[in-house]
């Protein structure tokens, strides 16, 4: 939806410069008062940071982007989409920054559905709004929306949206002619009103409804009849949605690409309308079991473009059904037959209807040998191949695929707990090119064999091998795979500083590190990773114990980091919280259970500097009232669980619910739910929180619970 | 709530006098009086459910059945197909008649009398029509194609007694005409059929008919029974589809391994099928014939001559029976290509009416479903209002495929959601209350175009009947309890275990309800 495309734009070098700010965002578009400092206005100049400095030393009051056309600077614009704060920084620098910043906008994620009213007056051109951070949002919102977006609207998000109505509704749906997309997703509230309002948007392309348990195949009808042009729908847990819904809809609307019919107590008597649409592409029937092989039998052959096939938790159906209903699927690509079928040669043979197989998933599935051996003849390249959880994957079966399929980029052996070191070499040896590779609890293979992994599959992205025997040695050499973006390597109670220490200098690009339970590592592998890996998004170091505050003072010069999980490290106190509270500004979740030495100081420091946090877990923090109401300010807090926090009052929990307007979930001890006033939760409740009333007992941090013996 | 019974019990009375020509004459206008009638009932019952007013007509159209046989042509309020049905028949036995006996001057000119009054009746129908076609722009379809109908019909009638006359005037002319006859039944079934020759009326009013047997006669009435019971379920089933014929759609007789049968429409249409030779009293059911014999003499009260008459030939080995429809160019008529008969006799008749007659009852719930068997009626008005499955364009449907299935099969048509789960239901009820009001004004209507008051038919009834109890306890609502309302569904169903009831399906009036509620102690039927 950009308004110019880079074409258009006379330079073409200035998107590559632009591009560059990707990775080092320049302050002076963020940083109001460095603006006004700002003397050239010639864009060339801001090529290198080095000119910046130049720019910086010689203050000059005029504006710098006074010459630059609107055109330039809508583009500009068009690469900080990256961050949504980076926009608002933007804007707030002068007044034409502000309404060129306005006129530029085009999608909105707003916080509050109160100031929706100045907001669209603000943006007028605004075509996808997402309010997912709006719990609450009511009819006169959606009244107010679609007054004013009445041509430009596209697409609305309110799937993590109550207490609108069907009346808003059809007021959205009539009146934005251009709506093409709607997430409508657990509004579990809606009936088969609201589907005939959705109807009325004539020209919807894109349309979910998961979890809308109200809507039953009266609404449906509407809007198969109403929505002529729809492409992709998401009929997930409609539970009241059957057969002459979903068939209505396959006949009405014959552009349809992609359909989950997820859950659906559906049969195989809305399958031959499905089958007959010439566009569709993706198919997903996970979980309806009404839907058996008696059925499929009787469905007529013919040529179906499916692409994507996903039948995944269906007990009654075998080869013989599958066989039946994929026939004529010349072009499917993807297959996912978790958690029901039987691999055997019989289902294998079924494989041969589709020679661009590329993707597989068999997750859960009763393998056997010969069942392997069949698929890896059967198919002529897979790319993709998801075993989690089978039981019978031997090295025998899975060699045997392996063997035949070197161009294999992904594989998911998680749990496949018979295979052994065998299985190890034969995938590192036959498939070089692997990209992912997930084997949690593969724990017969030796942590000798880690090694192979390194050494062989330098390619991988992603490698989980949570709850194996890998030592640092294995560690060692898998980190010469410089590419790992996502390392996952919880409850390896072998792992130690010194291999931790390889992947912090040799894998700078990784963004995942999962340590959970890695009880040797210490501050020194943690320092190690955040030195080297700068990149770092995601850390868990739950139940690293040895772990102090100054690993998460290094750890704070990871800008980029969003996720930080720290639970049960009961020596971090505050101090380190806030130095990742001031150095990383784009936290979003924080779960710092069990961690009895942060206190009110920590919450201080986030309130103050991670206002972008969204979840935070502070239980059996040693946090007061004080430190709630402070993190009450934070505006996109929507979740947070808050278990036996000592220091905390009624009174206190109750003003911090008032004041943190954006809650969506709390999860409170119950003896909360008497000492707190009834008319306050249920106000609190009526913004669109939802309380989590739990009643464990307290548990000691400092003993072990589950018996690791960690 | 005296004031409509006693009305309607003082109108036949005041008429009481009036000729059997006075009631031909006023033959058109007589089913209207009956509309007219109930739409008054109904007005002043305001608050009473709405088929109530059907009930009423129904046992309207009953009353008068006995009658028929003295050329009153009394027919059901709605039933204008089978009024004129009646009609011809009487004209064709006057065309018959002069046949035999030469020419008749005097008689001509009483045909043409007839004519002219009709004539003149219809005029005033049409100017009538024309005047309230001024006042209300926006007059409901439904009325204007009930004024069609009629005026249609009385046309038709005008036109079969033209031919009957000029038929008569040239006895040449006469042979042509009979074999005329079937092109003109097949015009419109308004006209019906003129009766063929072979048919005739004896003195006591009984029909005789040359090709068919007796029915009395039929040995297997257990099949009988079960294909009728068959036939009802499937009534009941699938009265949706009006296709009757389907439940004997697997049968594959070699042609000629079975004897059919064709019922005259007459025969088919007739409410009675045996009828005292002795009074001409007319009777559903032999069983009751008998017993009324009983009053005739001290002969017909012996044991034999109670008995069921067939209980001794069913030792004669016969040929299957099935049954053809005497509508020419139906697939049920012998004629027809690919002929496929009919089963039993409830069979013929369910099929020639729902397929050759006027669908002249209403639901009167939803005064839309218009049925021509009564117990479809019935059974859509047990359902009717059940229909939660709703399409946009006001369809109706009892179950969820097929609204689906209609939905799938028209553009544009979506479905609706039901009221309770709407909760504006304002509007809804709106729409209700104008279709009540459509129906008022088209009784209105009727009222004002029938002045002359009502025939002898219904006179004749309350003659017969002489001892109404109390009239205004019928007609008061607070007597149409459940119980007798159910005893208002008094189609041969619950009969059909008693095998002696197996000629009922001839029987189309409520006889039964006057036996099962007891409610006319004097209806002689007894």
């Amino acid at each position: 939806m950009l308004p110019f495309n880079a074409s258009s734009f006379t330079s073409q070098k200035l998107p590559k410069i632009l591009d560059r700010w990707k990775d080092f965002p320049p302050p002076f578009l963020l940083d109001q008062q460095h603006s006004f400092y700002l003397q050239q206005s010639d864009y060339h100049l801001m090529k290198t940071p080095r000119t910046m400095q130049q720019v910086h030393q010689s203050p000059n009051l005029s504006n710098p982007f006074e010459n630059l056309t609107e055109e330039i600077i809508f583009n500009v614009l068009d690469f900080l989409d990256e961050d949504p704060q980076a926009k608002k920084s933007f804007s707030l620098v002068n007044k034409s920054f502000y309404s060129i910043e306005s006129i530029h906008r085009r999608s909105l994620r707003p916080l509050r559905t109160n100031l929706i009213p100045s907001t669209l007056r603000r943006y007028p051109h605004l075509s996808h709004l997402d309010f997912t951070c709006c719990p609450r949002v009511e009819d006169d919102t959606l009244f107010a929306i679609a007054d004013v977006y009445k041509t430009s609207l596209r697409a609305i998000d309110l799937s993590r949206s109550r207490f609108f109505s069907n009346v808003g509704l059809s007021s959205l749906a009539g009146k934005c002619t251009g709506l093409l997309e709607m997430d409508l997703s657990n509004a579990t509230e809606l009936t088969d009103l609201a589907a005939a309002a959705i109807a009325e948007a004539k020209n919807l392309e894109k349309l979910s409804l998961a979890r809308c348990k109200l809507i039953s195949d009266i609404g449906i009808g509407c809007i198969a009849v109403g929505c002529k042009k729809l492409k992709w729908v998401c009929l997930k847990w409609c539970l009241r949605v059957s057969d002459f819904g979903v068939g209505l809809i396959a006949m009405k609307c014959r552009d349809i690409r992609s359909l989950d019919l997820s859950y659906l107590p559906i049969t195989e008597k809305c399958l031959p309308p499905i089958l007959q649409l010439q566009q569709l592409k993706e198919l997903i029937l996970v979980g309806c079991s009404g839907v058996d092989d008696e059925g499929l039998v009787t469905l007529n052959q013919g040529y179906k473009p499916l692409e994507m096939l996903n039948m995944s938790i269906i007990q009654n159906v075998s080869h013989i059904g599958l066989y039946s209903l994929t026939n004529g699927m010349k072009h499917l690509s993807h297959l996912s037959l978790a958690y029901g079928f039987d691999v055997t040669v019989d289902l294998a043979k079924c494989l041969r209807n589709f020679p661009g197989l590329q993707c597989i998933k068999l997750d859960g599935c009763q393998v056997s040998c010969a069942g392997m051996k069949a698929i890896a003849d059967c198919c002529v390249s897979l790319k993709e191949i998801n075993l989690c959880k089978c039981i019978g994957v031997t090295d025998e079966g899975l060699s045997s695929i392996m063997e035949k399929h070197n161009g294999l980029k992904k594989l998911d052996i998680t749990c496949c707990r018979k295979i052994t070191h065998a299985s190890l070499d034969i995938i590192t040896s036959s498939c070089n090119s692997l990209i992912s590779l997930k084997m949690e609890s593969c724990s017969l293979i030796p942590e000798d064999a880690f090694e192979l992994i390194g050494q062989r599959c330098s390619l991988l992205e992603e490698l989980d091998i949570t709850d194996n025997e890998v030592n640092d040695e294995g560690l060692k050499a898998i980190s010469r795979c410089s590419k790992l973006l996502s390392l996952k390597m919880g409850i390896c109670r072998k792992i130690t500083d010194g291999g931790l220490s390889h992947v912090g200098i040799y894998c700078p690009k990784l963004t995942q590190l999962d340590l959970y339970r890695c009880t040797a590592v210490t501050d020194v592998g943690i320092m190690a990773v955040a030195n080297g890996c700068l990149g770092l998004e995601m850390i868990n170091m739950a139940y690293c114990e040895k772990v102090t505050d100054s690993s998460l003072r290094c750890l704070s010069k990871c800008l980029r980091l969003t996720a930080l999980e720290i639970r049960g490290c009961t020596r971090l106190s505050s101090g380190g919280l806030s130095a990742i509270a001031e150095g990383c500004r784009k936290l979003t979740l924080l779960d710092i259970k069990k961690c009895c030495n942060i206190d009110d100081a920590g919450m201080l420091a986030l309130a103050q500097c991670s206002q972008s946090l969204q979840q935070i877990n502070i239980s059996y923090c040693s946090v007061t009232d004080i430190g709630l109401m402070a993190l009450a300010s934070i505006n996109h807090l929507h979740s947070m669980t808050i278990l036996h926090v000592t220091g905390l009052t009624a009174s206190g929990l109750g003003a911090a619910l008032l004041a943190c307007q954006g809650l969506r979930k709390v999860k409170l001890h119950s003896t909360f739910k008497a000492s707190m006033p009834q008319a306050l939760l249920n106000h609190v409740e009526a913004r669109g929180c939802i309380f989590h009333w739990r009643n464990k007992a307290f548990q000691q941090v400092d003993i072990d619970p589950k018996g690791w013996q960690l | 709530m005296m004031d409509p019974d006693e009305r309607l019990r003082t109108n036949p009375w005041t008429k009481s006098s009036s000729s059997a020509s006075d009631a031909l004459r006023q033959l058109s206008p007589d089913n209207q009086s009956f509309t007219n009638f109930s739409s008054q009932q109904q007005k002043w019952e305001d608050s009473s459910s709405m088929d109530y007013r059907t009930r009423i007509e129904q046992q309207f159209s009953e009353f008068t059945s006995p009658s028929e046989n003295l050329s009153s042509a009394a027919c059901g309020a709605n039933n204008q197909t089978k009024n004129h049905g009646h009609e011809d028949k009487r004209m064709r036995e006057t065309s018959n008649s002069n046949n035999v006996q030469d020419w008749d001057p005097r008689g001509m000119l009483n045909n043409l009398s007839f004519l002219e009054q009709k004539i003149h009746q219809l005029q005033d129908l049409v100017h009538l029509i024309v005047g309230r076609r001024c006042q209300a722009v926006g007059q409901s379809n439904e009325l204007l194609v009930q004024q069609q109908q009629l005026i249609t019909a009385d046309l038709t009638s005008i036109i079969v007694q033209l031919i009957s006359t000029a038929g008569s005037l040239l006895p040449s002319v006469k042979h042509s005409l009979s074999s005329v006859n079937p092109p003109v039944t097949q015009l419109g079934q308004f006209g019906g059929s003129i009766t063929p020759p072979v048919t005739s009326f004896d003195n006591s009013g009984r029909v005789v008919h040359c090709d068919v047997k007796k029915v009395e006669d039929q040995p297997n009435e257990v099949d009988l029974i079960g294909n009728a019971g068959i036939e009802q379920n499937y009534v009941v089933e699938e009265h949706e589809s009006k296709d009757e014929e389907d439940a004997d759609e697997g049968e594959n007789l070699p042609p000629g391994s079975y004897e059919i049968l064709q019922l005259e429409k007459e025969e088919i249409l007739a409410p009675h099928t045996h009828f005292c030779t002795i009074c001409g009293k007319g009777f559903k059911r032999d069983a009751n014939l008998r017993m009324h014999m009983r009053g005739h003499g001290d002969e017909y009260k012996t044991p034999a001559a109670l008995a069921k008459p067939n209980k001794e030939s069913t030792s004669e080995p016969t040929l299957i029976k099935r049954y053809s429809c005497p509508f020419v160019g139906c697939k049920r008529n012998k004629d027809h290509k690919k002929f496929q008969p009919l089963k039993t006799i409830l069979c013929v008749k369910n099929h020639y009416k729902r397929t050759h007659c006027d669908k002249s009852y209403t639901c009167s719930r939803c005064h839309t479903k218009k049925f021509s068997v009564i117990a479809d009626l019935k059974t859509h008005e047990k359902h009717c209002g059940r229909d939660k499955w709703l399409c946009s364009c006001g369809t109706t449907f009892s179950r969820k495929d097929k609204l689906f299935g209609h939905i799938a099969l028209f553009q544009g048509h979506t479905p609706a959601i039901p009221l309770d789960e709407s909760k504006v239901s304002a509007g809804q009820s709106d729409a209700g209350q104008t279709n009540e009001l459509i129906n008022k004004v088209e009784q209105i209507d009727f009222s004002a175009q029938s002045n002359i008051p009502s025939g002898s038919g219904y006179q004749n009834v309350m003659d017969g009947k002489g001892s109404i109890d109390d009239p205004a306890s019928y007609f008061s609502p607070l007597n149409f309890d459940p119980n007798n309302l159910s005893g208002l569904h008094e189609f041969p169903r619950p009969s059909f275990e008693d095998s002696e009831s197996s000629f009922c399906f001839l029987l189309s009036g409520s006889s039964e309800y006057h036996q099962k509620t007891g409610r006319f102690s004097g209806s002689g039927n007894l």
